[in-house]
């Protein structure tokens, strides 16, 4: 099914007799496969708004990002929550689209900074929920607290409180000059000390990213903005970082740089792939409690607030150890690549306490009372 | 407005519940005295007024669920309260209702610099929050002007915002996790120390929910480390379509100032009465800000300057020193208590596309007439969030029916134009009766179905945001 209007949307969902397998572009297939129809929502395109002086662009769900960031791009804006693209890492094919996004709450490393999450630049949503009924929440305001917050609820959703047919978001301008500061020879309990202190400095840092390169491991600082500024906030950042190792400050290879980042392009080889989110303090802990088990390679984005692993085949196992780690520092891990056998037998997502787990199943059963958006991806 | 009626059975009950919740909690914080249940009567909408039926001052997470299980089994209305400066009646009590008050939970229960954040009891003002890391050169971002007395607990509830949003986003935005109880005293934690969300984003649904879906004890805050200065400049205009093109053009230039305000002609006059800032006399003034090292202030500031003087400003003024700021801020800082000294005054709260600002101001400007009510305008100009001061006399028969019918017009031009009925202050009462202008019945239906997941009794913060008519339905299933 590829309907075209929110109207047809909302009758197929109506005349819908088992599971629906809701669809952007499909290229982020994350969680327990659905058995069911497709339900593609890229039939409904189009950016049906964008007022570059008030930071608002408005887009049907199945927009093609490509098409969101071109129109922004020639205003010199940008999505500033920098939304990945997976067909890389996950090796898949098909068009990303904006609906896809937001129902997924894809945030790339500029999640550090004030910027935020995808949620956090989320104006606004149209959705067809489970019933067939259209409903509308937030809007093209920057703020907006009319009513409850259903907007940011059905940002990370996945689909399974309602088909996304239209969302709003607040966008930004696109920085001038970006150089990347690096520093090599960095163990993750080192790197993540310096990345919390290139963070709690007043230099603006927007990205914050660690990897196993090089001997031992090398760092990776973006600051971005007016020309004379970034040149000035990066040379200080050198200083302030002086007990870490000599830092170098590049300008070339940035945008490449941090789009492999934001991509996670360097698990492309890896069979399975988790990310967890915890406390950037926490994060060798986990690391080492992972590494206890298993056989993987980890990269910290985010100041080391988010762990991407790359696992061999045969990770079910991991991934639980994974899920228990987490859980026991406060934090979460979600499957994102793996066989489908695995997405079938082990949880995608963190298992939760159980009155978390009834408040959700609760607003499912309001929002999808006959269970059949996206049923059990979230599991 | 009208408020369900109180239950007499509930009523008739009082001695008992009061004797009930004295048994987990110390004397003197179990309110109950007639006389002193009214300190509790109204919040900063202070038009509507009703002294609760009991008050009480928990001081810690188990105390509230223990309180919270003992008004769910006597099926009693409870009002989540933090420093009762809600705009919106949001901490309204009725007659047959439990006050809970969160005001003595004031405590800091972790600052961790390394991962930027902060853990507080939601009583703690703030202020106070950024009180708490200021010394070590940081801050907590939302800063509406009530700061001194407002607590996170309403900040939460409201998703406030501040002046300084457009750069740093709301409420929702800077927070991370929250310790909640529901109605039926279960505890739970929401989000953490990290930075997304592991399964639905429940915590987003609780920010912004006024009360309705369970009481906030504790909350992890993001922090951040203060910029290394920040610096105003001030802009005169003879049109308030001028200075709205001004912040256009500023925004698409590329450059991201932390604040925009915005104050029209009897703004300007009633604060240059009351603060002396050295305004200058025009239709339109706008204070733009920015941040950064003084290099860096210089490069923003030159390009703002620019933009301005390309439109004929009547004064451009930047500030030379931390006093000369401190003097440009002082004016809209003071806006609301200057207006308070001339008159009394509604505060409205709706939010508009930037772009429609001049056709909003004009349309404000022809109703003024037409209700025969004078209007002051100061709001956020950068996210479009306008604060109409609409002028009365609360001492004049009819005068606060005629205002409030004045800024429920307003509203519905807001929202015709593409807006919203609140940017910040939030539904409560006040704008309750007006959400079918803003949302279709399935949409509030959609938001009503939350609140029947977290509080199938309807027992939290009654007869809030939704009209009652619209409730009713939901309210009677609660009530077999
Ligand atoms: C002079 C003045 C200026 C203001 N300026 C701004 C501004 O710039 N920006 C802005 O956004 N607002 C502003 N406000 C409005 C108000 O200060 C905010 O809404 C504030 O967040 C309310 O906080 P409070 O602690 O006083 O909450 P209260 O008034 O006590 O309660 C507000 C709401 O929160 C709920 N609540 C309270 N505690 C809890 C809890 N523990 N758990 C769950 N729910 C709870 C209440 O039930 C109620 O619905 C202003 C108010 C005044 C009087």
């Amino acid at each position: 099914m590829r309907p075209e209007t929110e109207d047809a949307v909302a009758a197929q969902i109506a005349a819908a007799k088992g599971p629906l397998r809701i669809e952007g572009g499909g290229t982020r297939p994350i969680g327990r496969p659905v058995d069911g129809d497709v339900l593609s929502l890229a039939g409904l395109s189009g950016i049906t708004l964008y007022e570059p002086g008030a930071l608002t662009l408005v887009a049907k769900a199945g927009t093609p990002l490509a098409e969101v960031e071109a129109a922004l791009d020639a205003e010199r804006q940008m999505l500033a929550f920098e939304p990945s693209d997976m067909r890389r890492l996950l090796g898949t094919e098909g068009v990303p689209t904006i609906g896809g996004v937001v129902a997924c709450n894809v945030s790339g490393p500029r999640r550090v900074s004030a910027v935020g999450a995808c949620r956090d630049s989320l104006l606004g949503v149209r959705f067809v929920d489970g019933a067939g009924t259209v409903l509308k929440n937030g809007g093209r305001v920057m703020k907006n607290v009319t009513g409850y917050d259903l907007t940011k609820m059905m940002c990370g959703a996945y689909g399974t409180l309602g088909a996304l047919t239209e969302v709003s978001l607040k966008v930004l301008p696109r920085p001038d000059a970006a150089v990347t500061v690096t520093i090599a020879g960095l163990d993750a309990g080192r790197a993540v000390a310096a990345m919390s202190a290139a963070l709690t400095t007043p230099f603006e840092v927007t990205g914050a990213f660690y990897g196993p390169f090089g001997d031992g491991g090398t760092l990776h600082l973006r600051v971005e903005g007016m020309e004379g500024s970034v040149a000035y906030r990066a040379g200080a950042l050198v200083k302030e970082l002086a007990a870490y190792g000599a830092a170098t400050v590049e300008s070339d290879g940035t945008a490449t740089l941090w789009a492999d980042i934001r991509d996670m392009a360097y698990l492309a080889e890896s069979a399975c792939v988790t990310r967890t989110a915890l406390r950037p303090s926490q994060a060798a802990a986990f690391i080492a409690a992972v590494d206890e088990g298993a056989e993987a390679t980890h990269y910290l984005d985010w100041g080391g607030g988010l762990i991407w692993s790359g696992l061999d085949v045969g990770a079910g196992d991991a991934v639980s150890v994974m899920h228990g780690a987490a859980a026991r520092l406060g934090g979460h891990t979600t499957v994102v690549k793996a066989p489908e056998d695995l997405r079938r037998s082990v949880p995608s997502f963190q298992p939760q306490n159980p009155t978390v787990t009834a408040l959700s199943e609760g607003l499912r059963a309001k929002f999808d009372p006959r269970g059949i958006l996206n049923p059990g991806v979230m599991t | 407005m009208e408020m369900p009626r109180p239950d007499p059975a509930i009523l008739a009950r009082k001695a008992r519940v009061v004797a009930r919740l004295q048994e987990v909690l110390p004397d003197d914080a179990v309110i109950h005295d007639v006389a002193e249940t009214k300190a509790y009567e109204c919040d900063g909408l202070a038009a509507y007024r009703c002294p609760p039926m009991v008050a009480v001052l928990p001081r810690d997470t188990e105390e509230v669920s223990a309180v919270l299980r003992i008004c769910h089994e006597e099926g009693v209305p409870v009002v989540p309260r933090g420093s009762g400066t809600s705009l919106a009646g949001g901490a309204l009590p009725t007659a047959d209702s439990v006050i809970l008050g969160v005001a003595r939970m004031a405590d800091v229960l972790e600052v961790d610099y390394d991962d930027r954040l902060i853990r507080v009891q939601t009583g703690r003002t703030n202020l106070s929050v950024t009180g708490a890391v200021e010394a070590d050169g940081f801050f907590y971002a939302p800063d509406p002007s009530s700061q001194l007395a407002c607590a996170i607990a309403g900040n939460i509830a409201m998703n406030s915002g501040g002046a300084h949003c457009l750069k740093y986003g709301v409420t929702t935005n800077n927070l991370l996790g929250v310790k909640l109880v529901l109605m039926d005293g279960t505890v739970t934690e929401l989000g953490g120390g990290h930075m997304d969300a592991a399964g639905l984003d429940l915590l987003s649904l609780i920010c912004g929910s006024e009360g309705q879906l369970g009481v906030v004890t504790e909350a992890t805050l993001r922090i951040l480390p203060k910029p290394e200065g920040a610096r105003p400049v001030l802009m005169g205009y003879d049109s308030s379509e001028v200075a709205g093109q001004v912040v256009s053009d500023i925004i698409k230039a590329g450059i991201l100032p932390v604040a925009i305000e915005f104050m029209d002609r009897p703004c300007i006059e009633a604060c240059e009465a009351f603060a002396k800032a050295g305004y200058p006399m025009c239709e339109a003034l706008l204070i733009v800000e920015v941040e950064g090292s003084d290099a860096e202030i210089d490069a923003q500031l030159g390009l703002i300057k620019q933009i301005a003087a390309k439109h004929n400003p009547v004064e451009l003024r930047e500030a030379a020193d931390a006093e000369e700021a401190g003097r440009i801020w002082l004016g809209r800082k003071s806006a609301f208590g200057a207006m308070g000294q001339i008159n009394d005054y509604m505060c409205l709260d709706g939010t508009i596309p930037v772009s429609e600002l001049p056709l909003v101001l004009r349309r404000i400007g022809e109703m003024s007439k037409e209700y025969g009510l004078g209007v002051a305008n100061v709001f956020h100009a950068g996210d479009g969030n306008m604060h109409p001061l609409i002028l009365f006399d609360a001492n004049k028969p009819g005068d606060l029916e005629l205002c409030e019918a004045f800024g429920a017009d307003i509203l519905k031009l807001c929202v015709e134009v593409g807006g919203c009925l609140t940017g910040e202050h939030g539904v409560g009462i006040e704008k309750r009766d007006l959400m079918n202008v803003q949302f279709a019945p399935e949409d509030m239906a959609a938001q009503m179905a939350v609140k029947d997941v977290f509080d199938p009794q309807w027992l939290l913060n009654p007869a809030k945001v939704f009209p009652l008519e619209t409730s009713a339905p939901h309210r009677r299933v609660a009530a077999e």
